[in-house]
C-alpha cells in the first residue's frame, strides 16, 4: 500500500489509527480541518484531482482486469503495454481497472492523455497494442477498435472534437450506474480513488450524526429490497435485529452467488470492493454487530485478493478495526471462503457454512435476524444490495425512491448473456422494459435469429417468451410470467434453442445441487430430471416399455413439480421446478413435439432428428463414418456414403463432421 | 392458552409450541419420519405438512409454532398428495426387499405407505447402489436403505456428542456415512446403537449373533452358559406382546432353558460384585488420595467415548471391568474349576439390552490365555427373536429360578439397569464400607428419574461425597468440560452412555415412546421396593465367592480377573 494520506496533515492533526479523529474522511478530501491553512487545503484538492484522474501528469493506459478480461486475454495485453512503453521508453502510467460492463468486447484499453478526455477501445488483444497505442499516445484513434471518449467531468479536461461519447453509446444510454458508477473506472486497489470519488463519506455521515435508527429508517424509507432474489425490504430486515438485545450480533455479506450465468457480485468486489464494504460497514453498526463475515465462493479467487486488499487499506485508515472514527464502534471483517455450493446462497445453509458445518437449510422461524449465525441476531445482505448503501445514505431515501416502479425501487444489476450481441453487465432502473436490455442495451439477437425467450433468475427462475418483453422489470411483475428477479442472471435464448433442453440443463444443476436435505427436492428433482431426458431420448433405442413410461413420466411432471414447489423446506427446493414450470407455461407446444411427434423443433436433443447423406453432396470422404461411433455409416471410398437408420444413435457426430454440408437432419 | 381452527373445528393450543404438537395431544395424527421429541425440528421429511389459511406453500407442523387465528387443514387433499408424493418419491430410490428385511413388520415407511394406500410403483428411475458396512462389532449400516431423515446423525452429535456419521456428498447422491466413507469400525462410534432405535427403516440393524448361538447350542461338546443384564427383563415382555414395564424375570430363566442354555445366570450377581470391587475403589481412592472424580466403568459405550475423546481423564475411570465381563470372567475361572468344566468348552452368551456390549466383549484384554470371557452378545431383541424362532411360547411357561452360584442378587444390583442404579447401590453399600453400619433409608431420591444430568452431596459419616449420574454422553461431554474448566466438588461420577441407562439402551425395542422407557424405570424401581435383599455387601453368594476364591475386594486375584486397565485409543472422526 502507498503511504497514509493522512501522514501528511502535520503538525496540528492528532489523527491515528489507534485514535481516530471523526473528521478523517473529511480531512482527506479537503485537507486538514483543524488547521487554517489553505496551503494544505490547496494541496489535498489537488491531491483529491489526481486520484479521480482530472490532472494527470503523463499518459494514462487503463486496461480491464476483470475476470472477464483476464479470459479475453487481458494478462496478455498488459505485458505487451509494459513492454511497447519499455520499448519506446514511454512515461506512462497503467492502470489495472475492474469490468465497465462490456465483457464482449474484452479486453477493454482507455488512454487518457494529460488535459484530454479518457478514450476506450474494445478487443484490445496483445497483438493489438502496438497500433493503438502508437496512434492513441499521439491522438489519433482508430476507429475500428474505438468505444468512445468519457465525457469531461471538470473544466480542466478538453474532449476530443470528433469522437463520441461513451455515456451516448447504445449500451450505456439506457443504464442508470449508481451501483456499477466506479466500476472499470478506478483502481479497485486503491482506497485513495475510493475516498476521491466521494467513498466512505456515508460512513463518516452516519458515525458522526446518525443514530442505528435513523439509518436503519432511512434504508427503509429509500424501498431497497434485498437484491440477492427473494427481495425482502433491506431496512425492515435491519430493524429486526436492531431490536433484539444481544451481547453479540453479526452482519454478513453474501457474495456466493451461484447462479449458472451470474457475476454481478464479482464485478462489483473485482471493480469496486470499498463501496460493497463501505455498505457493509454502516450496516453493522445499524444492527449494532461488531463482527461480519463477508462469505465468498473460493472460485473468486480475484476478488477474494481484491477484497482482502480493501478490508486492510480501510484497516490502515481506521475505518474498520476498533472505535473506527472515534465513535466507539468497532467492527471486524473476516473473508470466509464457501466451497461453492448452489444452497449456500440460502441464508440459512450460508450460516451452518460460516459456522463450519455442512451447508444445509433449516426450518424458519427463527429467522436469522433473531437467531442466526452462532445462535445470534444476524443479518445478511447481498453485495448488490450493500453497494446501494452509501449513496442512500449520502443522497437521502427519496433520491433513492424517486426511480424505479410502485414497489421495487432504485436500478437492478443484470448479467446479460447467452444469443445477445453484447453480453456483460448492465444496470438499469427498475421499470425498465425487458425488450430495452435486449434490443437496445444488448444489440439484439445475433446472426439474424428470431429471440425466443430470456431465462431470468437462473436455476429458480422462469423464462420470459417473446410476447411478454415489454414486461417492465421489477419483482411483482416478473412473478406474474412466472419469472423471478433472482440475483439478476439473464441468459439469452433464440430460436436455435430447446425449451424441454434449457429446463432439462437447469433441472440437472439443481439436483446436482440440493442439500439432499429434504425429501421432495431431493427425490423429486432427481425424477423430474429422468422424466425430461426420458422426453429427450433417442426413439430408436426406446422399447415399448420405456415409450410407457415417458407417457406415464408426463403425467407426473406437473404434479412432481407442483409437490416439490409446495413444501419443500428451502428456496433452493421450493423454486426449483420454476424453469420446467415456465417453460410448460410457454412452450407447451415444444413440449408435445417432443412427446408425441418425437421431433425437437429447434434441433438440439440431436438423439430425436433423423440424419441422412444427400449422395449429391457427399464426395465419400469417409471422415464421417470414422467417426461414426455406432458404425451406421457405410459406403466405398469416394463414392456417396449411407446411413443404416437401425444402427444409428442420433448422436449428430457425422453432423458435426462432414465438410461437405452433405449429411441432413430432420 | 388460545384456540385455533383445525379441519373446521377449534382445539386447545398453548403458546410457544410447534403445531405438530397441539394436532397431536387433540388426537389428530399427521405423520412424520424425521421429528425427535426434545429436539429442535429440522423439517427435512416434509411429510407433517398442511394447510395453513393465507399461506402460499404448505407448511411444515413440526416447525411452525401456533398463532392465534390459525386455520388448519390437516388432511386437505392438497396435503394428501404431497404427503403420498413423498412417499412415493422414496420408494421409488428404496429397495423392494421387505421381506428380506430386519424390519420387516416394524418400519415406518413400510407402515406409511401402507397407510396412505401407496399401491404402485409410479417411478421407474434409477436407484442409488451402496455397500453394506458390516465392519462394526455391533451396528451393521445399509445405506441402500436409508431415506435420510438424519435421526441417526443428530442422536448421534446432538444426543451422544460423538457425531461419527454425518451427511455426506450432494443432491440425489446424498448419503449419511462416515468421516472419508471408511468402515464403522475405524470411526469414532461407540457403538451405543442409538442410532439403531431411532431408524425409522432398516438401515441401521444391529450385527446380529443368533447364528452363533444355535450353532453353540447344537454342540454337544459346549456348555452353553447365559447371562443376562438387569435391563432385559423389565423390556423383553414388550416385544412379545406385554405391556411395557412387565417384569418377565422367572419367564425368561425358564425360556432359557427351552432354548438349551445349560446354565442361566443373572448379570445382577456381577453387578453386586461390581460394588463392593468398585466401592472399595472409591473408599480407597478418598482415603489414599487417589485420582477424582472417579467415573464408573460399567457402560462399554463410555469407556470408547473416554478413550478416544477425554484420554487424559482415563486414570479418572474406575478399573472394574462391567458386569458382564467380571460375570464372563468369574464363570470361565471360578464356576469351570468347581464343575470341572474345562474353560474352553464354556460357550458363554450374555443378552444385554446393548450393542456396544458386543464391541466390549470382542476387546482383547477381556479374556485370558486366548479364551475370552464372552463368546457371544446378544440383544434384548435378537433374544425375542430366537424365542420366536424356537416356537417357545411364553404365556405357557411357569417361572423359574436362576441357577446357583450367579443367580443370587441384591435389588441393588437390579438397579444398574436404570439412570442412577449404580450410583444408588454404590451409595448403600460404600455407607456401610465407610461407617459400618447400614444406611437407614436405602432409597436415593437426588439419583432417581429420567433426567439426564443429576447430583447431590451425599453425607457418609464425617464425609461429604459429591456425586453427579449423567447419561447420554453429550451430558457426559459438558460435565467433562466443566471439570476441565477446575471445577472440584465431585468424587464420583455415574456414566451410562444411553440416555437413560440400560432401560434405553441400543439393543432395546426401537421406536418405543419416553413413557415405554419409563414404565421399564418403574418396574426396576418396583423389584427394589419389593425385596428384602436390597443391598449388594449382603449378597451371600458375593461374600462366598470372596471366602472361596478372590480373598478380599481389590485382592491380587480381584486385580487378576475383574480389573482392567483402558488406553488411549485413534480413531478416524
Amino acid at each position: 500500500m502507498s503511504e497514509l494520506l493522512f501522514n501528511r496533515f502535520g503538525e496540528g492533526c492528532w489523527h491515528q489509527t489507534q485514535k481516530p479523529c471523526p473528521d478523517l474522511v473529511d480531512c482527506l478530501r479537503e485537507g486538514p480541518k483543524c488547521q487554517q491553512n489553505e496551503e494544505k487545503k490547496a494541496e489535498y484538492a489537488k491531491l483529491m484531482a489526481v486520484y479521480r484522474r482530472d490532472t494527470i501528469a503523463k499518459p494514462v493506459i487503463y486496461l480491464g482486469m476483470g475476470t472477464c478480461g483476464l479470459g479475453a486475454g487481458a494478462g496478455k495485453t498488459l505485458a505487451a503495454i509494459k513492454a511497447y512503453l519499455n520499448e519506446k521508453a514511454i512515461d506512462a502510467d497503467v492502470v489495472e481497472v475492474g469490468c465497465i460492463g462490456m465483457c464482449s468486447a474484452e479486453p477493454l484499453m482507455d488512454v487518457q492523455l494529460p488535459g484530454r478526455t479518457r478514450v476506450g477501445f474494445t478487443h484490445v488483444t496483445e497483438d493489438k497494442v502496438a497500433a493503438l497505442l502508437d496512434g492513441a499516445l499521439k491522438g489519433e484513434f482508430d476507429r475500428e477498435a474505438l468505444l468512445g471518449q468519457l465525457k469531461p467531468q471538470h473544466d480542466g479536461i478538453k474532449a476530443w472534437d470528433d469522437l463520441p461519447f461513451m455515456e451516448d453509446h447504445d449500451f450505456f444510454k439506457p443504464q442508470t450506474r449508481w451501483v456499477l458508477v466506479n466500476c472499470g473506472l478506478i483502481d479497485p486497489g486503491s482506497i485513495e480513488e475510493y475516498i476521491s470519488r466521494g467513498g466512505y463519506t456515508a460512513l463518516a455521515k452516519v458515525l458522526k450524526s446518525m443514530t442505528q435508527q435513523e439509518v436503519c429508517a432511512e434504508v427503509e424509507t429509500s424501498g431497497l429490497r434485498g437484491r440477492g432474489g427473494a427481495g425482502f425490504p433491506a431496512g425492515t430486515k435491519w430493524k429486526f435485529a436492531l431490536r433484539e438485545s444481544s451481547n453479540q450480533k453479526y452482519f454478513i455479506c453474501n457474495a456466493d452467488e451461484g447462479d449458472p450465468g451470474a457475476f454481478m457480485d464479482r464485478a462489483v468486489i473485482e471493480g469496486d470492493p470499498h463501496r460493497m464494504l463501505e455498505g457493509m460497514i454502516i450496516g453493522a453498526y445499524a444492527i449494532g454487530a461488531d463482527k461480519a463475515y463477508v462469505y465468498i465462493r473460493a472460485e473468486y479467487p480475484l476478488a477474494i485478493k481484491r477484497l482482502a486488499a480493501a478490508i486492510e487499506q480501510a484497516k490502515a485508515y481506521g475505518l474498520l478495526g476498533e472505535n473506527i472514527l472515534d465513535s466507539g464502534f468497532n467492527l471486524k471483517v473476516i473473508i470466509k471462503q464457501g466451497a461453492g455450493a448452489f444452497v449456500c446462497g440460502e441464508e440459512t445453509a450460508l450460516i451452518h457454512s460460516v459456522e463450519g458445518k455442512r451447508g444445509m437449510p433449516r426450518p424458519r422461524p427463527p429467522f436469522p435476524a433473531v437467531s442466526g449465525a452462532f445462535e445470534k441476531p444476524t443479518i445478511i445482505n447481498n453485495v448488490e444490495t450493500l453497494a446501494n448503501i452509501a449513496s442512500i445514505i449520502n443522497n437521502g431515501a427519496s433520491w433513492f425512491n424517486a426511480i424505479g416502479t410502485e414497489r421495487s425501487k432504485g436500478t437492478k444489476v443484470f448479467a446479460l448473456s447467452g444469443k445477445v450481441n453484447r453480453t456483460g453487465l448492465v444496470e438499469v432502473a427498475m421499470g425498465t422494459t425487458v425488450r430495452q436490455i435486449i434490443e437496445e442495451i444488448g444489440g439484439g439477437i445475433g446472426n439474424g435469429k428470431a429471440f425466443k425467450a430470456v431465462q431470468m433468475g437462473g436455476p429458480s427462475g422462469g423464462c420470459i417468451p417473446q410476447q411478454h418483453m415489454d414486461i417492465e422489470i421489477d419483482y411483482d411483475s416478473l412473478k406474474k410470467v412466472g419469472a423471478i428477479m433472482g440475483s439478476g442472471g439473464m441468459v439469452v435464448m433464440d430460436e436455435d434453442n430447446c425449451m424441454v433442453d434449457v429446463a432439462k440443463f437447469f433441472m440437472d444443476f439443481i439436483q446436482r445441487e440440493s442439500c439432499g436435505k429434504c425429501i421432495p427436492c431431493r427425490e423429486g428433482t432427481k425424477r423430474m430430471l429422468e422424466i425430461l431426458k426420458a422426453i429427450t431420448r433417442a426413439r430408436r433405442t426406446e422399447g415399448g416399455f420405456q415409450a410407457l413410461e415417458r407417457f406415464k413420466g408426463i403425467m407426473y411432471l406437473q404434479k412432481l413439480a407442483e409437490v416439490i414447489q409446495d413444501c419443500s423446506l428451502c428456496a433452493l427446493g421450493q423454486t426449483a421446478p420454476n424453469p420446467v414450470l415456465s417453460t410448460l407455461r410457454w412452450f407447451h407446444d415444444e413440449y408435445e413435439a417432443h412427446i408425441f411427434d418425437r421431433k425437437c423443433p429447434a434441433g438440439v436433443c440431436t438423439e430425436l432428428l433423423i440424419y441422412d447423406i444427400d449422395a449429391e453432396k457427399c464426395t465419400g470422404c469417409t471422415a464421417c463414418a470414422t467417426q461414426c461411433p455406432a458404425e451406421a455409416i457405410m459406403g466405398k471410398p469416394k463414392t456417396p456414403h449411407y446411413i443404416v437408420q437401425d444402427k444409428c444413435i442420433g448422436c449428430g457426430s457425422c453432423l458435426t463432421t462432414c465438410r461437405f454440408d452433405a449429411i441432413t437432419a430432420s | 392458552m388460545f384456540e385455533i381452527e383445525v379441519n373446521g373445528k377449534m382445539i386447545e393450543a398453548k403458546p410457544g409450541e410447534m403445531l405438530l404438537s397441539t394436532l397431536r395431544r387433540n388426537g389428530i395424527n399427521v405423520p412424520t419420519l424425521c421429528h425427535m421429541e426434545g429436539l429442535a425440528p429440522t423439517g427435512a421429511c416434509r411429510l407433517c405438512v398442511v394447510e395453513v389459511e393465507g399461506r402460499p406453500g404448505l407448511i411444515p407442523s413440526c416447525s411452525f409454532p401456533v398463532i392465534e387465528g390459525l386455520k388448519v387443514k390437516t388432511h386437505s387433499p392438497r396435503a394428501m398428495r404431497a404427503r403420498r408424493t413423498i412417499v412415493e418419491l422414496l420408494l421409488a430410490n428404496h429397495p423392494d426387499e421387505c421381506l428380506y428385511c430386519s424390519r420387516n413388520n416394524n418400519c415406518e415407511l413400510q407402515s406409511l405407505a401402507a397407510e396412505l394406500g401407496v399401491d404402485q410403483r409410479l417411478y421407474s428411475g434409477s436407484k442409488n447402489d451402496y455397500k453394506i458396512d458390516a465392519s462394526s462389532p455391533s451396528i451393521v449400516r445399509d445405506p441402500a436403505k436409508c431415506i435420510l431423515c438424519g435421526k441417526c446423525v443428530r442422536v448421534c452429535e446432538e444426543v451422544q456428542g460423538v457425531s461419527a456419521i454425518d451427511f455426506t456428498f450432494r443432491g440425489s447422491s446424498s448419503i449419511v456415512g462416515t468421516a472419508f466413507g471408511q468402515g464403522l469400525n475405524v470411526s469414532s462410534c461407540v457403538n451405543c446403537g442409538q442410532c439403531i432405535l431411532v431408524c425409522p427403516t432398516g438401515a441401521l440393524s444391529e450385527r446380529n449373533s443368533i447364528k452363533d448361538v444355535l450353532a453353540a447350542l447344537e454342540d454337544p461338546s459346549k456348555t452353553v452358559v447365559v447371562q443376562h443384564a438387569p435391563a432385559v427383563s423389565v423390556t423383553l415382555g414388550e416385544l412379545l406382546g406385554l405391556k411395557p414395564g412387565k417384569d418377565v424375570m422367572g419367564i425368561m430363566t425358564a425360556a432359557f432353558r427351552k432354548l438349551g442354555f445349560d446354565k442361566a445366570f443373572d448379570t445382577c450377581f456381577t453387578a453386586d460384585l461390581t460394588i463392593m470391587e468398585e466401592g472399595s475403589e472409591l473408599v480407597q481412592r478418598i482415603k489414599t488420595g487417589g485420582t477424582l472424580p472417579m467415573f464408573t466403568s460399567c457402560s462399554p459405550g463410555w469407556i470408547k467415548f473416554i478413550e478416544q475423546f477425554y484420554p487424559e481423564y482415563l486414570p479418572n475411570v474406575s478399573s472394574c471391568k462391567s458386569p458382564q465381563q467380571m460375570m464372563g470372567a468369574v464363570i470361565k475361572s471360578y464356576w469351570a474349576e468347581k464343575t470341572g468344566v474345562d474353560p474352553r468348552d464354556i460357550y458363554s452368551v450374555s443378552i444385554m439390552p446393548c450393542t456396544a456390549k458386543k464391541f466390549e466383549a470382542g476387546r482383547p484384554e477381556m479374556g485370558r490365555g486366548g479364551v475370552p470371557d464372552i463368546d457371544a452378545v446378544l440383544t434384548t431383541r435378537e433374544l425375542a427373536q430366537m424365542i420366536r424362532m424356537r416356537g417357545v411360547d411364553i404365556h405357557a411357561l411357569e417361572p423359574e429360578d436362576a441357577d446357583t452360584p450367579f443367580g443370587e442378587r441384591s435389588s441393588a444390583g437390579k438397579l444398574f439397569g436404570a439412570t442412577g442404579g449404580v450410583m444408588e447401590a454404590a451409595i448403600r453399600s460404600a455407607y456401610y464400607l465407610i461407617t459400618g453400619e447400614e444406611l437407614e433409608h436405602l432409597k436415593v431420591t437426588a439419583v432417581r428419574g429420567l433426567k439426564g444430568v443429576k447430583e447431590a452431596k451425599v453425607k457418609i459419616g464425617d464425609l461429604e461425597v459429591g456425586v453427579a449420574v449423567v447419561s447420554g454422553l453429550m451430558n457426559a461431554r459438558e460435565l467433562i468440560e466443566q471439570i476441565k474448566a477446575g471445577r472440584n466438588d465431585l468424587h464420583f461420577i455415574e456414566v451410562m452412555c444411553c440416555p437413560g441407562g440400560c432401560i434405553s439402551g441400543g439393543g432395546q425395542p426401537v421406536g418405543v415412546s419416553v413413557d415405554a422407557v419409563q414404565a421399564r424405570m418403574r418396574a426396576l424401581y418396583q423389584i427394589d421396593r419389593d425385596e428384602d435383599l436390597r443391598v449388594s455387601h449382603k449378597n451371600k453368594w458375593v461374600q462366598r465367592l470372596y471366602e472361596e476364591f478372590l480373598g478380599e475386594p481389590l485382592g491380587h486375584k480381584s486385580h487378576e480377573l475383574l480389573h482392567t486397565k483402558y488406553n488411549k485409543r485413534d480413531v478416524i472422526f
